[in-house]
């Protein structure tokens, strides 16, 4: 059966992908930005629009990093204000489960839920890294294997609140003065990271409750979600690595007795789109070259060596040092488990090609995913849908708030011509978008 | 700089009076929808009321079958009816005693970013045994300790709102660099409860500080009200006497606080100060409100805080005929002033504690 796929919009982050440095490229923080880039995405009927989080600035040897995009507004109230200016885009909040508590949580997105008539998820992200600890009242203090822990109490909890009110709880009966049954919402929880009682004050929106979308990649964090998500968004953008991560969540889930439906997998993925295939593959490259100034390459290196660089010159060769794992060179980044494969590829590639460190950069780590003319990723994006790669994408644009226009004007009338888009909303709801049922 | 006689209203369900969802007039899906919240922010606006307030609490509102038992996150209504305004100011409850402070400020920065400058927020503390048990982090504290917590989170979440010189985003192309990061600061607060390090993740937000507004509730709320840049004072036989307190309140804070960079003279002469009251003008009729917002501000307050009994019942006779009886008298503005709240309540936009010009 021909499968349908989904879309969203992921809303320029705070790292090199963005490029602020283009005349086209406007501001992070004003509402207007959002505004557009969400418009834009209801045009192209996309299923949600998403929005990263951001607890502390990210800092390159113990100085805050001022290369890339820095700043970004509180995600669950700009998204509360888009819901007001669009009808049927579901609304994606990123909101770390470590510092924040479930209560708070259950209200403030089943209010977002409300306020959009059944339209927003929750993306779970943990931490537990000291450095960002420091902006809050507990600090860092989870261990790294407890926030796992810690991520699925707190979901599990965010859930009964969500749940705590029967379907017949709400009356509305103005005439005989019933607004709600009596007990409604009363909740009682008592787990290894959290002890609480009360009574939960929303009933169930119209989508039943928020969507919930997982990253982890780990293990631990591939079975979170395919016990607990209802999307995953994932790295996996090519398609031998994107079958293949498909392929290892979705066997997870007949262990919770869940179909495969019931999960989608949506990686993050960018795109280039031009008149033919030659000229996006220029246009791909020009767009990397700004990604990665010589500077940038430094950090990015220093990232992935785990260790100071600056005494290297970004247009000559590569490090000879080895990597080293575990560093604090670069903070409140995800760094790499293990560098020494990627070292070793990077080299071999230089070598190969006589690329300076820059060049090496540029050519392995920013690669767009789907480049080519409107039918080439057209086919490309429906082929790995098709073929099990993934459900759908999130598409990461390079520029704010215009970078999406090219792919939902000249790609989605095509993918909606092959019968695999939807031409128009059919449900109101972001369930109804994704499929899911509660 | 100068204001009008301010006029504010206060948001909550169906409006104050427990009944009020149960009108003929009222949809109460509507609550829940925020839309009862929008058109009585848009009709409040429209009329030219200064600001609109939101009602909040961490515990969900008592459990009476025939009273709205529901209640939607007063940051997230606020946020829902900013993009639908343009003119009024937008002040949700927040309370901190059991919240983080840097996502309190991160989330009123955010609220005055898409509300281009029209966001102010109002402190609220919690003693409630029920609020300490849905969050189970701490037991519950008396009014004392609450409040004394709570001027250190108003205080932390104004330096973080500094910790973004305005002009720290840059964009220069030539050095590559987005932000200027000596514009970029570590607040490094301390607190007995609490410490952030910063900076904070939002950038300046367009009114510098959005306005800090406090609801007097105990003596323990008036004294921390002269942290605030608006007060919400109940009407009762002392209030002269509070707003004489307020007064001196404030100024003695100043000068305790010696010589420092981060007051301005708007804070020396004291928070705004408005009166809160219940109206029913559905009932009531406008005439006698309109008589004691006279005699209020006879007594030397700066406004008042209507806090209707039906939001869809008496908003639109608040809107249709209490404003124009004021604005008769000389109590209200004509509303059409647009810009940010700070320059409708006469407030000037602070200056940044860091920048070097101050340093």
């Amino acid at each position: 059966m021909t499968k349908q796929i989904h879309l969203a919009a992921h809303f320029p982050g705070v790292n090199n992908t963005t490029v602020w440095s283009d005349p086209a490229s406007g501001s992070q923080i004003d509402f207007g930005s959002f505004r557009q880039l969400a418009e834009t995405a209801e045009r192209g009927t996309f299923d949600f629009f998403f929005l990263a989080e951001g607890l502390r600035l990210r800092e390159v040897k113990g100085r805050i990093h001022d290369l890339d995009v820095v700043g970004r507004p509180e995600s669950l109230t700009v998204l509360s204000a888009l819901a007001a200016v669009t009808t049927h885009l579901g609304l994606a909040a990123t909101v770390n489960s470590t510092f924040n508590e479930p209560y708070e949580l259950a209200k403030r997105l089943s209010t977002l839920d409300h306020v959009s008539n059944g339209r927003a998820a929750w993306n779970v992200v943990t931490s537990w890294d000291a450095f960002t600890g420091e902006n809050f009242r507990r600090g860092g203090y989870l261990d790294k294997g407890d926030r796992y822990v810690r991520a699925q109490e707190s979901l599990r909890i965010v859930r009964k609140l969500w749940d705590s009110w029967n379907g017949d709880d709400l009356v509305l009966d103005q005439a005989a003065g019933a607004f709600a049954r009596e007990g409604a919402g009363a909740f009682a929880d008592d787990g290894a990271h959290f002890t609480i009682r009360g009574r939960f004050g929303l009933p169930p929106s119209p989508q039943g409750r928020p969507v919930i979308i997982q990253a982890g990649d780990s293990d631990e964090g591939r079975e979170f979600a395919a016990s607990s998500a209802d999307v995953i968004f994932s790295r996996h953008g090519t398609f031998e690595g994107g079958q293949t991560f498909y392929k290892d969540v979705k066997a997870r889930l007949a262990k919770y007795g869940r179909t495969d439906e019931s999960l989608k997998i949506m990686p993050a993925v960018t795109v280039v789109v031009a008149d033919t295939d030659a000229d996006a593959i220029e246009k791909a490259a020009y767009i990397r070259e700004q990604q990665v100034s010589g500077p940038t390459a430094l950090v990015l290196a220093e990232l992935l060596w785990g260790r100071d660089l600056s005494a290297y010159d970004p247009d000559g060769p590569l490090p000879a040092e080895d990597p080293v794992v575990g560093s604090s060179v670069t903070q409140g980044r995800v760094g790499y488990n293990d560098p020494f494969p990627i070292v070793s590829e990077w080299r071999a590639q230089a070598e190969a090609h006589g690329w300076s460190l820059r060049q090496t950069v540029i050519n392995q780590q920013n690669r767009q995913t789907f480049v080519g003319s409107p039918t080439s990723v057209a086919e490309a994006v429906n082929r790995h849908v098709q073929e099990n790669a993934a459900d759908g994408f999130v598409l990461v644009p390079h520029l704010t708030p215009s970078g999406l226009d090219d792919f939902v004007d000249r790609v989605v009338p095509l993918l909606r011509e092959r019968g695999v888009f939807r031409p128009e909303y059919t449900g109101t709801t972001l369930r109804d978008h994704l499929g899911l049922q509660l | 700089m100068s204001h009008g006689f301010i006029t504010a209203i206060e948001i909550d369900g169906a409006g104050g009076d427990p009944g009020a969802w149960r009108g003929p007039e009222v949809d109460p899906r509507a609550i829940l929808t925020g839309e009862l919240a929008v058109r009585a922010a848009q009709r409040a606006e429209a009329a030219g009321v200064d600001l609109a307030t939101f009602v909040d609490a961490l515990e969900a509102p008592d459990d009476v079958p025939d009273r709205v038992s529901v209640r939607l996150d007063a940051l997230g209504l606020a946020a829902r009816v900013a993009p639908v305004t343009q003119r009024i100011g937008l002040l949700p409850t927040i309370t901190v005693t059991h919240t983080e402070p840097f996502h309190v400020q991160a989330s009123v920065a955010t609220l005055d970013h898409i509300s281009g400058g029209r966001a102010g927020w109002i402190a609220e503390v919690s003693t409630s045994a029920e609020a300490a048990a849905v969050i189970g982090r701490r037991e519950p504290a008396p009014a004392a300790e609450t409040w004394r917590e709570a001027r250190y989170v108003v205080d932390a979440g104004r330096r973080l709102w500094d910790s973004w010189e305005d002009d720290a985003i840059i964009r220069d192309a030539a050095t590559g660099r987005f932000v200027d990061r000596e514009k970029l600061h570590y607040v490094d607060f301390e607190s007995p409860t609490f410490s952030v390090k910063g900076p904070s993740i939002v950038p300046r937000p367009p009114q510098g500080h959005p306005i800090t507004a406090i609801r007097v509730s105990t003596p323990e709320a008036l004294e921390a009200a002269a942290d605030a840049e608006l007060v919400f004072l109940p009407d009762s036989g002392v209030l002269s006497d509070q707003v004489l307190e307020l007064r001196e309140n404030a100024r003695r804070s100043v000068t305790l606080a010696g010589p420092s960079v981060t007051l301005t003279s708007d804070q020396v002469v004291g928070p705004l100060v408005l009166v809160s009251a219940e109206v029913r003008p559905h009932v009531d009729g406008v005439e006698r409100l309109a008589s004691s917002i006279e005699e209020w501000a006879a007594v030397g307050v700066d406004g008042v805080q209507l806090r209707p009994a039906s939001l869809e019942l008496d908003v639109p006779l608040i809107a249709e005929q209490l404003l124009p009886v004021l604005r008769e008298r000389g109590l209200a503005g004509s509303g059409q002033r647009g810009g940010s709240l700070r320059g409708r309540l006469g407030l000037r936009r602070p200056v940044n504690r860091y920048a070097r010009s101050v340093r």
